[in-house]
């Protein structure tokens, strides 16, 4: 595995690898000493052009832990807002040796086309609307480390289909393990040709979040991002919620113990209820240690090998 | 994406390679490398040196040989290297309970990512590190493989180790020394010494793996 560009990159052999690989660096996190030589002498460069906490101080630890040397670049304060385009920043970071190169940026496809232009291992942590690869090998796993197995088992996708690229990753990614998926969102928010995907990639689609949510063995949250919108998806905030959030009505009618994931960050109050994200069975916060065990396996297996 | 072909090819190369390294005869790390022999070349069929009931032995003899070392089992845990470590220690573990008429603590080790040829190789994946419950520290430590061969393997279980604790000493049972060590590293148990010569192969089959107990060489 040279890149992790795509879930579509990974078969469901190699997915289970980076699990098995995952659940020692889990074990790694409850040691003392939380290191592991494995990538000692290596340069990881953490490029974000979008704002992120988790995901990039997630790969900054992951990194860490794993003895290579993590340098951050933010598109703020680098010569990216003096107009250097992202090729020019690119080959320039790379011009300094850099073995792995982690990049999020705003346009779908961009971390494509810059494994395209690099020598080093490029991973996609978020590229526009299309995909987040890591975000959904770890959500995978944790549920997979709740439910035992995906195989069969019934997960509800719930939000802003049309913005989200953790949604595209995730289906490719649960299909493929053999879970059963149903996203569900308001009209406004269910991308254009979806009905031609989910036919093709064998997942369902639903306008109704309280047909779905008794059925599912797993829910997962989007966030609405606000950011992405430029108004009209939705008449109001409130009628968001009544409509498509995890209310505390709807998270009493859930199966028991059923895992509920988000990927943060969260809007409390209108996708997701307090109630809900704090239930004793919600796994939001395994998802962030589970997203380092996650991010530490991808890292190993592009850079430790004599293919990095 | 337009390369994922090419991804899928190197990672099924990948996989396969790791899959029979999993499941072949293990050979030592310095053998593993070794690159494939010429076609042409006939090597002799393999030699059993060790059969089931030798092992049985070997291993009855090296389970007493720690207890005399150690003065009994108290503060004793046995740690076995994957892959074929770990039943081996389960083995001296169960005899040594057997002896003492108290349990003992065993656990397993893994040294994939602290090994000095990760970068030489491809991926290779991690296996299971568990640790009895109370740790390692001020423990006595008895690493447990099946063949010291170059020592590389003991090497990166040191340094394993040394993160995960502070034993109050450390010391190594083997089922067979090949020699050609590369390192300052010697085995205090030894079920079989086993001059080789550095092109031979010595396989250990176990039967929780393999189906059979034996030592070969070819």
């Amino acid at each position: 595995m040279k890149h992790l560009l795509s879930i579509d990159d990974l078969s469901a052999d190699a997915i289970q690898e980076v699990f098995t690989t995952a659940a020692d660096m889990h074990d790694v996190q409850s040691r003392e000493v939380k290191k592991l030589p494995a990538l000692r002498g290596r340069t990881v460069v953490n490029m974000f052009f979008e704002d992120s906490t988790r995901t990039r101080s997630s790969f900054e630890i992951a990194g860490k832990w794993l003895s290579a040397d993590v340098i951050n670049i933010s598109a703020k304060g680098s010569s990216a807002s003096k107009g250097e385009s992202l090729r020019d920043t690119v080959l320039t970071v790379c011009a300094m040796g850099v073995d792995g190169l982690v990049i999020r940026h705003p346009a779908s496809g961009a971390a494509q086309q810059v494994s395209e232009w690099v020598e080093a291992s490029v991973v996609n942590a978020g590229d526009g609307m299309h995909e987040h690869p890591t975000q959904a090998l770890l959500d995978a796993y944790t549920l997979q480390r709740r439910l035992g197995s995906l195989e069969g088992r019934h997960v509800a996708i719930i939000g802003d289909l049309t913005h989200s690229r953790v949604f595209r990753s995730n289906v490719l990614c649960l299909t493929r393990l053999g879970a059963r998926v149903t996203v569900v969102a308001p009209p406004t928010l269910m991308p254009s040709g979806i009905a031609t995907w989910s036919a093709a990639a064998g997942f369902e689609t639903s306008y109704d979040v309280d047909a779905v949510l008794p059925e599912a063995d797993a829910v997962m949250m989007l966030r609405v991002q606000r950011e992405r919108m430029a108004g009209g998806y939705f008449p109001s905030a409130r009628e968001y919620t009544v409509g498509y959030g995890l209310t505390r009505d709807r998270l009493a009618r859930l199966k028991p113990d059923v895992p509920i994931c988000h990927p943060g960050p969260m809007n409390r109050g209108l996708e997701i209820a307090a109630d809900a994200a704090d239930a004793a069975q919600s796994v939001i916060l395994e998802q962030v240690s589970s997203g380092l065990a996650v991010r530490m396996a991808v890292l190993y297996h592009l850079l430790a090998g004599e293919d990095a | 994406m337009s390369d994922a072909p090419v991804h899928d090819a190197s990672h099924r190369d990948a996989s396969h390679r790791d899959a029979s390294d999993r499941d072949a005869p293990h050979r030592d790390a310095s053998d593993r490398d070794a690159s494939p022999r010429d076609a042409g070349d006939h090597p002799p069929a393999p030699r059993t040196v060790l059969d089931a009931r030798d092992v049985s032995r070997a291993l009855t003899r090296i389970s007493h040989e720690i207890l005399e070392r150690n003065k009994g089992s108290d503060d004793l845990v046995l740690l076995g290297l994957h892959t074929r470590g770990v039943p081996l220690a389960r083995r001296l573990g169960e005899r040594i309970a057997a002896v003492e008429g108290t349990p003992l603590a065993v656990g397993e080790l893994d040294v994939t990512m602290y090994r000095d040829d990760l970068r030489s190789q491809p991926t290779r994946a991690s296996r299971k590190t568990s640790l009895p419950p109370g740790g390692i520290d001020g423990l006595v430590v008895v690493l447990v493989d099946d063949v010291l061969f170059s020592g590389r393997t003991i090497r990166a279980a040191l340094d394993a180790l040394a993160d995960l604790g502070r034993p109050a000493a450390v010391r190594l049972a083997v089922l067979v020394d090949r020699g050609h060590r590369e390192l300052p590293i010697r085995a205090d148990h030894v079920g079989k010494n086993l001059p080789s010569a550095r092109t031979e192969r010595v396989s250990v089959r176990l039967t929780e793996i393999d189906g059979v107990d034996e030592v070969t060489i070819a």
